[in-house]
């Protein structure tokens, strides 16, 4: 029922008059009878009132939380309501990718100052336009060094998990072989890393903080890794990279992440964005597109895409990926949020971050039954242990509207954010009291 | 432009200067220069890298298309021409004139063209 | 105009978080950043204003005529955002429990049933998150596929020469060489040649139909038998789906797996480059392969499967869930009608435009087309010195987004025009009126092309230099 074409019935009529044939179903004559469809088994068309209704409907067999105390990958921030103004504007939502510059000035700028907001956070001097998220990020990035003479990649096992299976994915359709690194204590064992980087490895790739929450010694894994002639590949949080060392001062040669938290909603798991940088020595690696200055033809500044000889397509089967489109309005999503908090405002949302997340790890371990599962410092995500089963405890927070931590192999992975309150979490605090009492 | 008569030529438009039996100098030809359009990065191997015949040793980038270049020669890289480095568009202006490598120790090679045989080939390509 | 950066001034922001309500906590100064940061700082009202400029320069579905060949740049309704904007589906977690998001679930379940009814395919995976990446992930269930059956001689893809530059990229991704079939004078697959390429070694065929010169290939059942005969798999490139949704099904012409782009065919916005969704569906017996998180229903509610020979991920979570709630509404929205209705006039606008233009502009292939044609401005830059990138920027003064240029390879001057079904029969005809004043306009005064384009902000941007001397930040 619901229709977006303008043309009447007696307009087609006239168009296919200039065609010269008498019908729609003449239009298909390429097509053998054998294979058209007599019908399509879809429910008949309904008006746009109607589908409100039924995805409304559908919407509320969701539970919303009031309070979300998991991360694990997706994180819950506050996102200003000027990045939702901005990133609906109606030619943002529905331009087509920047192929034709003297018309796309707005979003190559605006590329341009997303690729200058990244290498700030990261300390890098090169970043791409994005790509699909964190995850596919840090494949792209090992595939990046794909060396014939060093066939081996190595990943530490504190990645997020899903980001070990992407990476393992890729490599194993690129041919690389992927190997995780043990962990001791929730971080990256640096001895096995020592044993296990030598020059077969081409890269070696690490979280900070990591899956755990834990700020690792990436110094350390960093000189190891060039130590054994590999590349170093850094995947960060963007609001903790503010206040914890950047992969540049740690030595990274490729920063990747998920930029999600940069103003993106949870979504259940997408749109995201996938942001990479590198130094300039590597540039000519990066995969997907990237905006560079020029002047035009009166000598204005202006924006382009550039190195494009490197991507698909131009060099089809040379390239060294296959990516296509970036995740541009998240990309603008990212920028417009930088911008709204500054500096400072993302600084203050990672001390706030910091600050809730080790007040909420104290006072959960002051009830019995609970102990922190490791001892490294970090950011706002930590591991505790639980003295009951994790899906009762579960269960009863989320009676009250509460998203508990993540239950990881014995034991649960909390997030804490600057959107938990103090109130929020003593109230957390109190119901997991009380539910584990006696 | 004339192709310079004291150069030898391969089909895949890459030129070759010897300098003995066993050095040489190459860089590309007018022909490949064109095609490519204006030049903005040439990525060299290292000195010291080995060059294996007919496999690209070399890549070169202009904002339409990176073609890569191929050895007309298994030897050993010992020079590479820095200048293009930095100045990619000499190749454009001065295609004869900017050597890409020098390599040495050249223990196989392919045949290849005087500048009649290969602006033969030019033609036809055309 | 200025940067974002170069409106900055030191002191100047918003207001957004409150103090902190709990003891500040210190991380030692060996871990602390040392490296400065330096963001914007401007008030919001200066946002607002920079990104309204920004738009000034945008040019959007909204503000005007977009035919971009291969793009499928239909229009976006408004309806697809706000259900996206929805609460209960911004607001909610990847890693809630399966009870708490059975909603999102059902989205997905349904966006399944109803797309793998369009493609005439058995299972669906929407994790890839643009058609770039689908075309990985079905890549990576062929190779799956042959080496569980234990044949790791299947090395080869082949892909036609028209194709778009993403399937040779990809096929090298899953570490295949890809073997070029040439095309044949009407623009289809020459299946003589593709005949002598087939062999033990061909793991695969990607082709999308209609292909990328907006002809329906009718030899296509021979062409997927060819390569089944062989031993290897059919993969579908979907971008040209627009044409034939409801028409025909790639599932009925032998093909094996798909993948869709809901960006073009679906309705939901480009973004200026993204987010998309190419989610990818495939015949039962590559199911098995699939990536984790296949939605099925087990009891009477909503749960994640985990495919027993899955090839892993091709990202985290399950894929651009949003992007996915907006392609669900629009097909709720049309129908079953709306969507054969929706190819069908796709078609027909194409048609009208190619056959008002083929008194004038060499057609590089004769006939009746589908979603979109090729134009050829070969001879026209012969005769007058005018071409394809020179009609482009003189299109672009008249407030016309240009066509696709220079694809596909295989047409010389290729101009790519692919109108959609949802612009007016008056749109149309604007547009043809004005690509024939400039063949008027080619034929005297050549010199005005190359001075084009003249009123847009910037003009004839020196992409030489851009690539030369490389710029790609802004410089604190």
């Amino acid at each position: 029922m619901g229709s977006y074409i303008p043309s009447t019935l007696a307009e087609r009529k006239e168009m296919l008059a200039s065609i010269g044939v008498n019908s729609l179903d003449d239009l298909y004559v390429q097509v053998p009878a054998a294979m058209k469809l007599k019908k399509l088994d879809l429910p008949v068309g309904k008006s746009e009132l109607e589908v409100v209704n039924i995805m409304e409907e559908l919407s509320l067999k969701n539970k919303v939380f009031s309070a979300i105390f998991r991360g694990a990958g997706a994180y819950n921030h506050y996102i200003p309501a000027i990045v939702k103004s901005v990133t609906s504007k109606e030619e943002f939502v529905t331009a087509y990718t920047p192929y034709q510059a003297e018309i796309s000035q707005g979003i190559l700028q605006s590329i341009f100052e997303y690729q200058t907001m990244i290498c700030e956070l990261t300390g890098m001097d090169v970043s791409n336009a994005s790509v699909y998220d964190g995850a596919s990020a840090a494949a792209e990035a090992v595939l990046m060094f794909k060396d014939k003479k060093k066939p081996k990649a190595l990943i530490s096992g504190s990645v997020n998990p899903m980001v070990i299976r992407t990476v393992q994915t890729y490599c194993k359709g690129s041919g690389i072989e992927l190997v995780v690194v043990p962990t001791t204590g929730g971080v990256t064992d640096i001895e096995a890393l020592e044993k296990m980087a030598d020059s077969t490895v081409s890269c070696v790739y690490m979280q900070q903080p990591n899956y755990y929450g834990i700020i690792e010694d990436a110094e350390k894994i960093g000189e190891i890794s060039h130590s054994a002639g590999a590349k170093y590949i850094m995947g960060v949080n963007p609001i903790a990279v503010t206040i914890i060392k950047t992969p540049a001062e740690y030595g990274a040669d490729v920063a990747v992440g998920e930029g999600q938290p940069l103003g993106m909603p949870l979504a259940f798991g997408g749109p995201y964005l996938g942001f990479m940088a590198t130094t300039k020595p590597i540039m000519r690696k990066l995969p997907g597109r990237i905006v560079g200055e020029t002047k035009d033809v009166d000598g204005k500044r202006a924006y382009v895409l550039t190195l494009q000889a490197r991507e698909q397509h131009i060099r089809r089967e040379k390239a060294s990926s296959n990516i296509c489109s970036n995740q541009a309005l998240c990309a603008l999503t990212a920028s417009v949020f930088m911008t709204a908090m500054g500096a400072d405002g993302i600084k203050e949302m990672a001390n706030q971050c910091l600050s809730k997340a080790h007040y909420t790890a104290k006072s959960i371990c002051e009830i019995k039954g609970f102990e922190m599962k490791f001892s490294g410092e970090f950011f706002h995500e930590f591991v505790t242990t639980c003295p009951i089963k994790t899906n009762i405890l579960m269960a009863e927070l989320e009676k009250k509207g509460i998203l508990g931590g993540y239950p990881v192999d014995d034991g649960i992975l909390w997030c804490v954010t600057e959107m938990n309150s103090k109130a929020q979490i003593d109230t957390l605090v109190s119901i997991i009291k009380e539910v584990c009492k006696g | 432009m004339n192709n310079p008569k004291n150069l030898k030529y391969a089909k895949t438009h890459e030129w070759v200067k010897m300098i003995d039996d066993s050095t040489a100098l190459i860089g590309i030809t007018n022909f490949a220069q064109d095609a490519l359009g204006d030049i903005v990065f040439v990525n060299l191997p290292e000195p010291g890298d080995s060059c294996e015949l007919e496999t690209s040793f070399a890549d070169i980038e202009s904002v339409k298309a990176v073609s890569d270049i191929l050895s007309p020669f298994t030897a050993t890289v010992s020079e590479i021409n820095e200048a293009v480095i930095d100045s990619p568009e000499l190749i454009n202006s001065d295609p004869y004139g900017t050597w890409l490598i020098k390599v040495e120790n050249i223990t196989d090679q392919r045949e290849l063209l005087d500048v009649s045989a290969y602006e033969l080939v030019c033609e036809t390509e055309e | 105009m200025n940067l974002i950066f170069e409106k900055s001034r030191t002191g100047r922001g918003c207001s957004i978080l409150p103090k902190s309500d709990v003891p500040m906590y210190s991380l030692d100064d060996k871990i602390t950043r040392k490296t400065e940061l330096h963001l914007p700082q401007v008030a919001e009202v200066d946002i607002s204003r920079h990104y309204t400029q920004l738009i000034k320069r945008t040019h959007g579905l909204n503000n005007g005529f977009y035919p971009l060949g291969s793009c499928t740049m239909k229009y976006n309704p408004k309806v697809n955002e706000e259900i996206a904007s929805l609460p209960a589906f911004k607001k909610i977690h990847p890693l809630q429990p399966a009870h708490s998001v059975q909603g999102c679930m059902e989205v997905i379940a349904n966006a399944e049933k109803y797309l793998c009814e369009i493609s005439g395919m058995d299972s669906m995976t929407f994790q890839p998150a643009a058609g770039a990446h689908g075309e990985l992930t079905g890549i990576l269930m062929i190779k799956a596929y042959h080496e569980a059956r234990g044949d790791f001689k299947r090395t080869k893809i082949i892909v036609p020469d028209a194709a778009h530059g993403t399937n040779p990229a990809s096929a090298t991704m899953g570490n295949f060489t890809t073997v070029s079939v040439p095309s044949n004078a009407e623009g289809c697959v020459d299946i003589e040649k593709l005949r002598e390429l087939v062999g033990d070694d061909t793991a695969g065929l990607m082709l999308t139909n209609p292909n990328t010169v907006g002809i329906f290939d009718k030899n296509i059942l021979e062409i997927t038998k060819i390569i089944h005969d062989a031993g290897g798999l059919n993969y579908y490139d979907g971008a040209n789906l627009n044409a034939v949704m409801g028409v025909v099904r790639p599932g009925d012409m032998g093909f094996d797996v798909v993948h869709m782009n809901l960006h073009k065919t679906f309705s939901t916005p480009h973004g200026g480059g993204g987010p998309g969704s190419g989610p990818v569906g495939c015949k039962k017996f590559l199911a098995p392969f699939m990536p984790v998180y296949h939605v099925v229903e087990r009891d009477g509610s909503y749960d994640f499967d985990m495919p027993v020979q899955t090839i892993g991920s091709v990202k985290a979570f399950y894929g651009n869930f949003l992007v996915v709630v907006k392609a669900l509404t629009y097909i709720l929205n049309i129908g079953a009608e709306g969507i054969l209705e929706a190819s069908q006039n796709a078609v027909l606008n194409a048609n009208y435009m190619r056959a008002l233009l083929s008194k004038t502009y060499d057609i590089a292939f004769d006939g009746i087309c589908m979603h979109e044609f090729v134009i050829s401005l070969e001879g026209l830059k012969k005769n007058t010195g005018v071409s394809a990138l020179d009609v482009a920027k003189m299109l672009l003064d008249r407030g016309i987004h240009p066509p696709t240029m220079y694809f596909p390879l295989i047409v010389h001057e290729a101009l790519m025009f692919e109108p959609t079904e949802t612009e007016s029969k008056e749109t149309l005809d604007e547009a043809v009126d004005l690509l024939l004043s400039i063949y008027e306009a080619a034929q005297n005064n050549e010199e005005q092309f190359h001075q084009a384009p003249l009123h847009t902000p910037v003009r004839r941007l020196d992409e030489v230099g851009a690539a030369r001397n490389l710029v790609l930040r802004y410089q604190f």
